[in-house]
Parts: structure tokens; C-alpha cells; sequence
């Protein structure tokens, strides 16, 4: 498939540093206006953009070891340019693919709720507003006027942050319109990580960290072509712009679902 | 017509069809579904100007510097500052949150006066004025009366000038009660008192240790400063760095190092003395440094070589002799070892014999004092106030005991025991406490025992409260004085717990005081004036502005324009005056006391046979555990295998739930010596068998909805126990069972 984005922004998690700290969830609700209930402890209503899942290897004592994986929305480009899972469904055009980025919007006056996004999404990254979002009083003040709080009734989900990517276009734009620069246009989650766990850039941009980490086969659905990193649901061929690197091998394996008789995963390379 | 039973159910049935088939209802149902989306709450943020301000984040010990996002006046969004010694751009998740304290409903709105039974609730706003002259009066009447001793302060830091304004205030009136809320860091500094002869914070050389042996200290949980070690941590990884995490449970930074060697809770000293063992049988030590720089080794010695054998120590800890031999190899071959004790994120602290075995280990190596080892590092010296003018009530006040011991003759290098006042005040031992002063703390609910300390409190007549949230102990008190949140005010801020650099940074304020608060340095100020005499003549400053911007001279212009100050007092000179014995050198045996490092296991309470598990607390990053509780944000990051609805799992093994017929998921009753507590348990093959855990920083009773009433609070659960060579609080846990109900 043709790789014919300007710009592929994607993001690769080092699952080796992240500490599971839950720093990332609460940069995202901050920066993004992310409402918040009395009970939020149904994940399944929990609106969480970012969210950090805990995988388990499921040996016993002493061989137990746990793994925190952070998820956001993987912005999927499909097997071809734009076949996101969710984009696909959308009858309202509410959620779309931008040509310009590689990233999946989310137009909240669009959408009208039928959630069949949320059914098509693979890595449950979108959630629906069931109810009216209620700051206690005076908590209003702390609103972001760069991201539209939105109503009952509608999916949201992760932008990787896209109001940044705008007000660092605009900046660019009244420099003299320059390219913008690696470091100009960062998600807050990737900027609050304390472990540096989070790296985020443009994958086509073979200048870009994000680029040299996980070396992706862009001819091939952006296949990572080193060795320790991997994709959630690969198999899938969602073609996710989400990368997770770990030097772990049930970890790596823990990112796809295999059949009981699957007798022979495919064997990943070791470099040291 | 006739409408009888038949036309009478077509009509009906014909009409209910006929809407049903018409886009009537669902052009209604989308009608009201946009119409209700329509109504005016969702609120639409107002746009303005955006700026950002620079300020440190003092919500936890680990001081991050960070950068607030404004839009016009209104905070929009905390980051981490870049190029701060301490975080360096990132920030946890309690500190993103802040906003929500800034501007959350938790927060007391003025000064307020009790008016109905302490803890019912019932407040009567008054005026500062009304406030301060309250507080005056009290404190002038027991002066008077020749009782200054009996008022004490309790704050969550003695460092900076706020904390050293309040202790100033009570030496000044006469009273030695100055508490500081206790940490590992107490174990520490007593250890480096007594083998290093200095009084000093420990610095850790992180950066370029190269193996590290975390005997349960938690670094990615909070240990040190949270943000800082996370990010040490991943440079770790990056370099190859090996960390080693001998604790009972697989916590998350037990799960993240090299390898996570399971221990029989309280035993982690004796760990610590079998590895000196080998090290010292091998000869594998710093041969070097041990003749030239440590005195009494010899005495040491032959404890280590006569007690603490690997199969000894096996049987102790319940690690296998040959993993034992094989760790204190590694640990001693490697170039730049460093061994580091606290157990969870160190709130609390370990026995005193405890953390000199581990620090012994690193004298073992010669690692103290030199690059990638621990450091005795100095409070930065800025701040130089005249003397306090002491007047006769004074002088004699300050010549009573404290009420919790620190400094007695029972436990002369200890500071500051907290942990002892709840006894102190129920046992009458000593002297009443009449007047309590509370500031950056949360005693009723951080300390353990929580039913003793609430007793404790009852028994003082005033209790001042500096909180600007109404948290528990806020909620007990007779007075509030609340002070501005961290984002509204002034303070310097040290470097943290475990920070090298000596460095101080410039909390300010990004926003005006939103509520009618005040800051704690003038309301001492202004106190201070208001009694009177050479109390008032010890606060020389109009204002807590102006006393801080005094005191910082010239550093007060760097500050504002970096947002820190850094020292130029190179690791060359800390080493100078890192052995300050009289000897001169490391002491391994205490030559005062002859207290040695050794295991002296903490006698928990509870009696075996009625309660044959064992309760351990274990921290979390997700659960604010100190004076400041989670805001909503962080509740919501809060697992569901942690937290369902308001019930609190705890941690049990499947061998031991198996044994008390408890299946994942269902209600227990935990019960300790301290009381009960309904639980859900959760199977976890990541816990040593016998034991249960239980998150610390849930149970409020206090705070707002988002956080009050969800699971309940460890520190009802368990009680201190006393070190005996420090008087700490040793306690790592408390014997417990688990019933179905």
C-alpha cells in the first residue's frame, strides 16, 4: 500500500520504562476537559482517552509479572489510507481520517450517539457520553478553551491532541509559514510522562525519534521492522500509528490474540 | 355510533400502530435528544490571552517545578517545568491534577470558627481579624499562666522558611513541641548522625550508580522524589543499570527491576547482614576504605561472621542461601553499588538498626561519598534570621522535655517523634497539650492508629488548623485559618529527600487568592505581633513577602527569573565534612551506645494464633497518601481490581485464600488487633502466601464526594510500634485475619 501522507504522527511506548504511574491518563483529562463522575470505578463508563491497561503473565508465585500498557486511540490508518475501523462506520461523518496527518477526528455537533463507532473500534478507545458533564462549582474555571467540552450523547475519544498540532501550525504559519519543528508539536501526555516512557512524532520523518525507534515498513502497513517492537491486534490489519516496544517476549505476545491450536507464534528476533 | 368493545380496541390498537409506523416518535425522540443536548451546562470555556508561570509544586515531598498554562486569569493546565533539577519537564499525576484543588469544592472559603461539636461540621465564619485576635488571646492567656510549653505545631516539612516561621514562633513563646510529620527520611538522618557524625540529608548518586539494591524501597511508587527517580529509573534502562527489589509483594517497581526477590515481611535487615556476611567472608569488600576511613569494623565484624550466616539468614528471610551468596557477589563485584532502604514510598520509617545495615553495605564497598554513591548533603544555608530574643517564660519553657521524646535521654538523636505524642498526651506522662497548631499535615488521618490520635486530639482544647482544605483533621479542629493553595502563594522550596544538588526553588503565585485565605507565613507574623514582647521583636518582617524575599538577598532575582536558585558548593566540599565523627571516619558501631547495624526484628502486634496472616499497607502512585488526598482525576486512574464502587480489594495470594474458602472478588472481614473492616479480596499471585494487602490513601472521612467513603484507611488498622533505639515508628504491618462474612 502507498504511503501518501504529508505527515504520519504516531506514537511509540517503551513498555520497558513505563511505571504504570498513570501520569499520561490524567495529562490527557487535563489538557482535553475530560469529565469526571462520583463512580468512576465502571471502566466501561469511565471516560478515559488515555488509559492505562494492566497485563498480567498469569504464572504463579514467584514467577508472577505484571506489565502496564498504556492506550490510547492507535489512529488507524486500515489497510488502506483512511479504512479506520470507526471512520468506515461512521454514518454522520462525525469521526474521519485526515489526509493531511494520519490522525482520526472527532466532530462532536456531528455525531448523533449510534456508537457504532465504539462497536467497530478494536481497542475500546472510544467512549460515549451517557450523561451530562458536571464540573462542582467553580471547577469550570480550570476549562481549556482549546478543546470544546462536550454533551451527553456523543463519542469521544482521543485527538492526539490535535488542538496542539493546530496552535503549533498557526505559530509556524506567522513565523513564515515554516515546517514545523519535531519537538513543536507534542501530545500532553507524552510531555507529562515522568519516565519519558512516551515518544511522539511524524513516522514518515526518518529524522524523527519515533521513526528511528520503531523503523516502520511504510510500503507494508507500517510494520515495525525492529524486532522488540510490536502493534496491538497486528493480525488485524488495522495498521495503527501506536507502537509499543518492549524487551519482553509475553509482553510482545500479549499484544495479539492467537487460537488455542495456534501451535507455532511466529518467533520474534532477539538482538541481545 | 355505537362504540362498543370490538371498535373500541381496533381504534386503539389501529392508532397505537399507525403512530408507530408515522416518524412521529422518532422524529420526537430525536427532537428531545437534541433539544436536551442543547441546554446550556455544558459549559463553553471562554478564549483570552495565553501565558504561562513558572512555580514549584509542593503537594508531596518530591518539589517538581512546574509551568502553568493561563488563559487571562484563569489556570487552564499544569505541565512540568523544563530544565528543573528535580523533574526536568515531566510531572505525576498528582500534580496535573492540581487545578482540581485550586479550584475544587474541598476548599475552605475563609477563616472559620467551631460551633457546634469538634467534627460535627458546624462552622461560623469569622473575620481574620476575629481569627488571629482568637488565637492571640489563647496563646497569651497560657502564657501568661507560665504553660508556654504546653502549645505544639505539627508540619508536614521542617525546611524552608514557612516551617522554620513556625518552629520560630514557638521557640520564640517557649515551647520545644515543633513535630515534623515523619519519613524515612528521620531513619536516615539519624543514620548518617550516628555513623557519619553529620547532620545531613542523603544525597543518592543515581545517575551514575550502576547496581542497585532496593531492600522494599518502592522508587517507582513514590520512594525520594516520585518524578525524579521514575526518570532515573529509565535512564537505568537505557544504561544497563541492574536493579534488584527484595520486598514481599510484586509491587510495580518490583515488577520493572532486573529481578524481584520475594522476603518474609520485616526481615530485610537481616538480608542486609547475611550479604555483609559473604562479602566480608569472600573478602569481597573495599579493603581500602575500610582501614583507612571506618573505625570499629572489627567489633562489627564478629556479629556479622558469628550470626549472620547464608543458611541463617535463609531460615530468617526465607530466601535460599545460595541466592543470598550469589546477590552479595554481585552486589560487591559490581563498580558502583548502592544499597537504599524504606519500605513502599517511604512514609513511613524503618527501624534505626535496619537502615544502618543497609548503609552499612555501602561502606562495605566504599561507596559513600564518591561518584554514583550516597552523599551526606546539607540543607542549603540561606537562611539567616537575628537570634530569637528569649525572654524569662520563654527560657523556661524551652527547658521542658518535649512531649514526644525526641532528644530525651532515652532516645537523644531523634528529632522528632510523632509517632509518641497520641501516648504522650492519653498517658498524661508529662505535661498537657493545650494549644495545637497544624500546617501542610493530616495527622488524624496519615497516622497510624487513627483511633488513638482522634482520642489524643479530643483531649487538647484548641486545635488550630492552617489547612485550606477540609480534610479530617481540618474537620476536627476549633479554628481554620485557612492558607492560600500552593498556586497562590510565595514559598521556597529545598530540594527534595535524596537530591545531590543543593538547590532551592521559587514557589509563586500563578493566580490571585480565589477565597478569602491568607498566607500561613503572615498569619505566624502577625500572631507573633499580635502577642506582644520579645515575641514580637523575634519578627522583625512586615510581611511573609517581604521576610522571604529578606532572607533570600540575593538569590531572590535568580529565583524569579529561573524559578530556582542552585549552589555552588561542589560534592568535593560535602565530602570534607562527611565524617564527622570523633573519630573522624565511618563508625560502624555507635560509640556512644554501642548499637550496631543488625536485625532486630519489629515485634508487630497481635497475637499469632488469633490473627495468623499478616496486614501489609502497600502504596500506590495512584492513591495520595499524605496530607493532600486524590483529587477526582486521580481517583479515576484508580483500577477497578483496586477500587469497585466504595468497596477496597485486598491482595491475597490463592494458596491463602484458598485456606480461609475466599474466592476472587468476595466480601471478607479483615480484622486486626485495632478492629475490622469489610473488605472484597482479590487473588493475586504476585504476593507471598499469609499476607494481605491494603492500599494506603483510601477511607477518607473527609474531602468531597469524588474521594470520601471509597474503601477504608490502613491507619485504622494499624498501630505504631516503637524502635527501641530510635522510638520511631517501625511498624511495617500488623497480624490480621481474613473471614467470610
Amino acid at each position: 500500500m502507498k504511503n501518501n501522507l504529508n505527515h504520519r504522527f504516531g506514537m511509540v511506548i517503551d513498555l520497558d520504562k513505563c511505571t504504570g504511574c498513570g501520569s499520561c491518563m490524567v495529562a490527557c483529562m487535563a489538557e482535553n476537559n475530560v469529565p469526571f463522575r462520583k463512580d468512576e470505578s465502571d471502566k466501561l463508563l469511565s471516560i478515559t482517552w488515555m488509559r492505562v491497561f494492566r497485563l498480567n503473565n498469569g504464572k504463579p508465585f514467584p514467577e508472577t509479572d505484571i506489565c502496564y500498557l498504556p492506550r490510547p486511540c492507535m489512529q488507524c490508518a486500515g489497510l488502506h489510507e483512511g479504512h479506520s475501523p470507526c471512520v468506515s462506520v461512521c454514518p454522520a461523518t462525525a469521526t474521519d481520517y485526515g489526509m493531511e496527518t494520519g490522525i482520526v477526528s472527532q466532530i462532536y455537533t456531528r455525531c448523533f450517539g449510534c456508537r457504532y463507532c465504539m462497536a467497530s473500534c478494536p481497542y475500546h478507545s472510544r467512549y460515549f457520553n451517557w450523561w451530562d458533564p458536571i464540573w462542582p462549582d467553580g471547577m469550570e474555571k480550570y476549562l481549556s478553551p482549546n478543546v470544546s467540552p462536550r454533551m451527553r450523547g456523543v463519542v469521544e475519544k482521543c485527538s492526539f491532541c490535535y488542538h496542539r498540532y493546530q496552535l503549533a501550525k498557526d505559530k509556524a504559519f506567522m513565523d513564515g509559514g515554516r515546517e514545523l519543528k519535531e519537538n513543536e508539536y507534542q501530545t500532553a501526555c507524552t510531555q507529562a510522562c515522568p519516565a519519558n516512557a512516551i515518544t511522539f512524532g511524524d513516522l514518515n520523518n526518518p529524522d524523527h525519534a519515533v521513526h528511528r525507534m520503531v523503523k516502520p515498513d511504510l510500503e507494508h502497513g507500517g510494520r515495525p521492522q525492529n524486532p522488540h517492537a510490536f502493534r496491538l491486534l497486528e493480525r488485524l490489519g488495522t495498521n495503527p500509528k501506536v507502537y509499543y516496544l518492549s524487551s519482553r517476549k509475553w509482553i510482545r505476545h500479549a499484544g495479539d490474540n492467537y487460537l488455542k491450536n495456534e501451535a507455532k507464534m511466529k518467533k520474534p528476533v532477539h538482538h541481545g | 355510533m355505537k362504540i362498543g368493545r370490538r371498535e373500541f380496541l381496533s381504534f386503539v390498537i389501529g392508532g397505537a400502530a399507525g403512530t408507530a409506523l408515522s416518524p412521529l416518535p422518532w422524529k420526537l425522540m430525536d427532537d428531545s435528544s437534541i433539544w436536551t443536548q442543547m441546554w446550556p451546562w455544558t459549559p463553553v470555556p471562554e478564549n483570552g490571552e495565553a501565558s504561562y508561570v513558572n512555580s514549584v509544586c509542593t503537594l508531596c515531598p518530591g518539589r517538581c517545578g512546574i509551568t502553568v498554562r493561563k488563559i487571562d486569569d484563569r489556570a487552564v493546565k499544569i505541565e512540568g517545568m523544563k530544565k528543573y533539577p528535580v523533574n526536568d519537564g515531566g510531572l505525576c499525576l498528582l500534580g496535573l491534577s492540581g487545578l482540581q484543588l485550586l479550584y475544587g469544592p474541598t476548599r475552605i472559603k475563609g477563616p472559620l470558627k467551631r460551633s457546634g461539636k469538634r467534627g460535627q461540621g458546624d462552622w461560623e465564619r469569622i473575620s481574620w481579624k476575629e481569627a488571629i485576635s482568637e488565637i492571640v488571646e489563647k496563646l497569651g492567656e497560657l502564657r501568661e499562666k507560665g504553660r508556654p510549653q504546653s502549645v505544639g505545631a505539627i508540619s508536614g516539612s521542617d525546611r524552608g522558611t514557612v516551617p522554620r516561621l513556625l518552629e520560630r514562633l514557638l521557640t520564640a513563646y517557649g515551647s520545644p513541641n515543633f513535630f515534623r510529620m515523619a519519613s524515612v527520611r528521620d531513619s536516615y538522618e539519624l543514620t548518617l548522625d550516628i555513623m557519619q557524625g553529620v547532620q545531613a540529608l542523603p544525597g543518592f548518586d543515581f545517575e551514575n550508580a550502576d547496581f542497585i539494591l532496593s531492600f522494599g524501597s518502592d522508587i517507582l511508587e513514590g520512594w525520594g522524589s516520585p518524578v525524579q527517580m521514575m526518570r532515573v529509573n529509565s535512564a537505568w534502562k537505557s544504561a544497563g543499570v541492574k536493579v534488584i527489589q527484595i520486598e514481599p509483594r510484586l509491587s510495580n517497581t518490583a515488577a520493572k527491576s532486573d529481578k524481584w526477590i520475594p522476603i518474609n515481611p520485616g526481615t530485610e535487615a537481616a538480608l542486609a547482614m547475611g550479604l555483609a556476611h559473604v562479602i566480608i567472608k569472600e573478602l569481597l569488600y573495599d579493603n581500602g576504605f575500610i582501614s583507612a576511613d571506618t573505625s570499629r569494623f572489627d567489633d562489627w565484624k564478629q556479629l556479622v561472621i558469628d550470626e549472620y550466616s547464608p543458611d541463617s539468614v535463609a531460615a530468617v528471610t526465607g530466601i535460599d542461601a545460595g541466592t543470598i551468596v550469589v546477590l552479595a557477589r554481585r552486589f560487591a563485584n559490581a563498580s558502583k553499588p548502592m544499597a537504599i532502604c524504606g519500605r513502599g514510598d517511604g512514609t513511613h520509617p524503618v527501624s534505626l538498626t535496619e537502615c544502618m545495615a543497609v548503609h552499612a553495605l555501602n561502606a562495605l564497598t566504599g561507596n559513600i561519598n564518591k561518584k554514583g554513591g550516597i552523599f551526606a548533603v546539607s540543607d542549603p544555608d540561606y537562611i539567616h534570621w537575628p537570634e530569637i530574643e528569649m525572654d524569662s517564660t520563654a527560657a523556661v519553657g524551652m527547658q521542658h522535655d518535649r512531649l514526644d521524646g525526641a532528644g530525651s535521654r532515652k532516645y537523644p538523636h531523634s528529632r522528632y517523634l510523632l509517632n509518641r505524642l497520641p501516648e504522650s498526651i492519653l498517658s498524661k506522662a508529662l505535661y498537657p497539650l493545650e494549644a495545637l497548631f497544624i500546617a501542610d499535615a493530616n495527622p488524624l488521618y496519615t497516622l497510624t492508629d487513627t483511633q488513638d490520635t482522634g482520642k489524643a486530639f479530643e483531649k487538647i482544647p484548641l486545635v488550630v488548623s492552617f489547612s485550606s482544605f477540609m480534610d479530617e483533621t481540618a474537620r476536627h479542629a476549633d479554628l481554620i485559618l485557612p492558607n492560600h493553595v500552593y498556586l497562590e502563594r510565595y514559598e521556597d522550596v529545598p530540594m527534595p529527600f535524596g537530591m545531590l544538588q543543593q538547590a532551592v526553588g521559587l514557589a509563586r503565585p500563578v493566580v490571585e487568592p480565589q477565597l478569602d485565605t491568607r498566607h500561613v507565613g503572615d498569619v505566624i507574623i502577625e500572631t507573633a505581633k499580635g502577642l506582644g514582647g520579645s515575641v514580637a521583636t523575634s519578627f522583625p518582617w512586615k510581611t511573609y513577602y517581604l521576610c522571604l524575599k529578606e532572607t533570600l538577598g540575593e538569590k531572590w532575582q535568580a529565583m524569579v527569573v529561573n524559578g530556582f536558585w542552585s549552589g555552588s558548593k561542589s560534592i568535593d566540599q560535602a565530602l570534607k565534612t562527611s565524617f564527622d565523627t570523633a573519630s573522624g571516619k565511618f563508625e560502624f558501631v555507635d560509640p556512644n551506645t554501642g548499637l550496631k547495624p543488625q536485625f532486630k526484628p519489629v515485634q508487630i502486634k497481635g497475637d499469632e494464633r488469633q490473627f495468623p496472616l499478616l496486614l501489609m499497607p502497600y502504596d500506590s502512585i495512584r492513591l495520595a497518601h499524605g496530607y493532600i488526598g486524590d483529587p477526582p482525576f486521580m481517583v479515576k486512574t484508580v483500577e477497578d481490581i483496586v477500587l469497585k464502587h466504595n468497596d477496597v480489594f485486598v491482595e491475597v495470594n490463592p494458596k491463602t485464600a484458598r485456606a480461609a474458602g475466599l474466592n476472587d472478588g468476595q466480601r471478607a472481614l479483615l480484622g486486626t488487633p485495632l478492629g475490622t473492616a469489610k473488605v472484597r479480596v482479590r487473588l493475586f499471585e504476585g504476593i507471598m502466601p499469609g499476607i494481605v494487602a491494603l492500599p494506603r490513601g483510601l477511607g477518607h472521612t473527609a474531602y468531597d464526594d469524588y474521594l470520601a467513603g471509597k474503601g477504608i484507611n490502613v491507619n485504622t488498622l494499624i498501630g505504631p510500634v516503637e524502635d527501641p533505639d530510635s522510638g520511631m515508628n517501625a511498624a511495617w504491618g500488623i497480624r490480621a485475619k481474613l473471614s467470610k462474612i
